[in-house]
């Protein structure tokens, strides 16, 4: 039987605040535990929440981004539930009215078109402490410096049918995300975390089938093999005349296998209730028109414009605009040097395979838009040759070290004097008489084998062109 | 809505409390006390009344995004029953 595989996503965003949602604590990550945290964040009695203006703000830029709807009249709910990791024993969120309805993304389809996937709705939330447990002494360790920590959760409608199709539209949500300044969407430091709701059908089959939630995916790559285990497991059991049990399971990236979690039977009774400690949120047409204004640009836009008015090809733009790091270095650099695509070709071509080289992501790049424009000026400017570039590059990236000082302090400029070529081409002659009687009998390949020895003796540091008219000059004669 | 003791079990499970026998008969007393005083309120005609979450005619109460607090550590753990390493420490939790 042909199976089909029908996915929805939870994605959970940390936003790019100074604070918390509701007190003036940092959201800074990293910090030694319980340094990032007040007696509001904490949960102490007689304690009472005040909405960091900014969250408002991010939640509807990103809603926004994504074509969603915005709702004028917001309000938080209280979801209640007594885990170590939420001291007041509730969570701040919005159940009834979330901030952000009825959007889409589109996404790469099978066939190669585009597919709208609807964005059901965006909420903002509070984020909970972190738990350790502590194998020695059997206990659990609480750190609640990233209890209170703004949260939006972007829930799509059940519209993926591909890993690849979930690949992309997390691809573009990042990169919504990041281009809007809301997330920086680090997924190693979980300030972008998916789950996964998974079920599959008969092909052709109207219905849905019984969904498992997958949890604690922390790459790309742990989605597309959870995706891809998760499908498998559902099949099998019930191609034997089993069931699929409804149910959270949790993803193990070492051992490649996802596990159940603790049956949520009897914990998932939040008693929600209107949270009285907040009073609404009311957002004007003034207020989202001025969001609209200052919006930065987003990924599409900023494709459309490198086409229209730097002449990129597609393919260039899109590489270009599926990390917001690309795009910094790309605008950066092409303001220090006028040639976009130079530039998007070393960005493309040496320093994604540095990144990939040296297993970088590209939010972590040190290289500096003055130091790739730097190599990129010399290259032009026929001072060093392209290979000489690529490894400069290589230095810059690697040890930071300045290109231009690099290029002086190794000899490695080419030799603009011309006369200074012919004396060492005459001694390579001279020195490989078998190749050069062969190259004269007719056997026109040992000309490589002369010029590689004649670049050598110049240390690279010739125009090739020139060292072939030279050598050329001195033996067809 | 009635209140009956298997209903304050269950509460108490998901409060991650126990309550004696005697707290358990008062609480399935006090909450339907709680809940009869509700139908009182629900005989009220509120047609045409919007749903209000607040008794305040206030929206909009933020605040700007700027950090106002330093690290308290030793103040926070103080309500800790264990800490360990700028930890609270409490019972093993399993996923």
């Amino acid at each position: 039987m042909e199976w089909e595989i029908v996915m929805g996503l939870e994605v959970h965003t940390e936003l790019a605040t100074k604070t918390k949602i509701f007190c003036g604590c940092s959201t800074e990550f990293g910090g030694a535990p319980n340094t990032h945290v007040c007696e509001i964040c904490a949960g102490l009695p007689g304690t009472l929440p005040l909405l960091n203006r900014r969250v408002v703000e991010f939640a509807v830029r990103t809603g926004l981004a994504t074509n969603c709807e915005i709702t004028r009249k917001n309000k938080f709910d209280r979801k209640n539930y007594f885990y170590p990791d939420l001291p007041k024993a509730y969570q701040i969120s919005q159940l009834y009215l979330p901030i952000c309805r009825n959007g889409y993304i589109e996404v790469k389809g099978e066939n190669g078109e585009m597919k709208k996937i609807g964005i059901h709705e965006i909420h903002m939330e509070e984020d909970a402490g972190k738990l350790v447990h502590d194998a020695f002494e059997d206990c659990t360790l609480v750190d609640y410096n990233r209890c209170g920590v703004p949260l939006l959760e972007i829930v799509s409608e059940p519209d993926f049918r591909s890993a690849a199709e979930v690949l992309d539209y997390l691809e573009k949500l990042r990169a919504i995300l990041q281009f809007t300044g809301v997330s920086d969407c680090k997924m190693q430091e979980g300030s972008l975390r998916a789950d996964v709701n998974l079920s599959v059908r008969p092909k052709g089959q109207a219905e849905f089938g019984t969904r498992t939630e997958m949890k604690n995916l922390n790459s790309f790559r742990a989605i597309e093999r959870a995706i891809s285990y998760e499908a498998r497991r559902q099949i099998e059991l019930l191609e034997d005349g089993e069931q699929v049990v409804q149910e959270t399971r949790r993803w193990d990236d070492n051992k490649g296998i996802s596990y159940a979690m603790r049956s949520k039977e009897d914990a998932q009774d939040y008693k929600y209730f209107p949270e009285p400690d907040l009073p609404p949120i009311e957002i004007s047409e003034e207020t989202i028109a001025q969001i609209r204004d200052t919006m930065p640009e987003l990924p599409e836009q900023k494709k459309q414009r490198y086409i229209a008015q730097l002449g990129l090809p597609e393919y260039d733009t899109s590489i270009l605009t599926s990390d917001k790091a690309y795009v910094s270095l790309f605008e950066d650099t092409l303001a220090l040097c006028d040639s976009p695509k130079d530039v998007a070709n070393w960005i493309m071509g040496e320093v994604m395979k540095l990144l990939n080289d040296t297993a970088t992501l590209p939010e972590n790049m040190t290289l500096q838009a003055k130091d790739l424009a730097a190599v990129i000026h010399m290259v032009k400017s026929g001072k060093i040759n392209r290979g000489t570039g690529k490894t400069v590059l290589e230095k810059v990236f690697t040890e930071g070290v300045d290109p231009e000082k690099y290029v002086a302090d190794n000899n490695l400029a080419q030799i603009t004097d011309l006369s200074a070529l012919r004396p060492v081409i005459e001694e390579v002659i001279a020195a490989n008489e078998k190749s050069v009687s062969e190259y004269k009998s007719g056997k026109t390949q040992a000309m490589g084998y002369i010029m590689g020895q004649a670049m050598r003796a110049l240390k690279g540091k010739a125009p090739a062109q020139e060292v072939q008219k030279i050598l050329h000059e001195l033996l067809d004669s | 809505m009635q209140i009956d003791k298997n209903l304050v079990m269950y509460l108490e499970k998901l409060g991650r409390i126990e309550l004696s026998e005697e707290q358990r008969a008062a609480s399935e007393k006090d909450l339907q006390d709680i809940l009869t005083y509700m139908d009182t309120l629900n005989e009220l005609d509120t047609d045409g009344v919007e749903p209000a979450s607040h008794s305040f005619p206030v929206a909009n109460v933020q605040r700007d995004d700027v950090v106002t607090n330093a690290a308290q550590t030793e103040a926070i753990l103080q309500n800790a029953p264990n800490q360990k390493d700028g930890c609270f420490v409490v019972p093993k939790t399993v996923e």
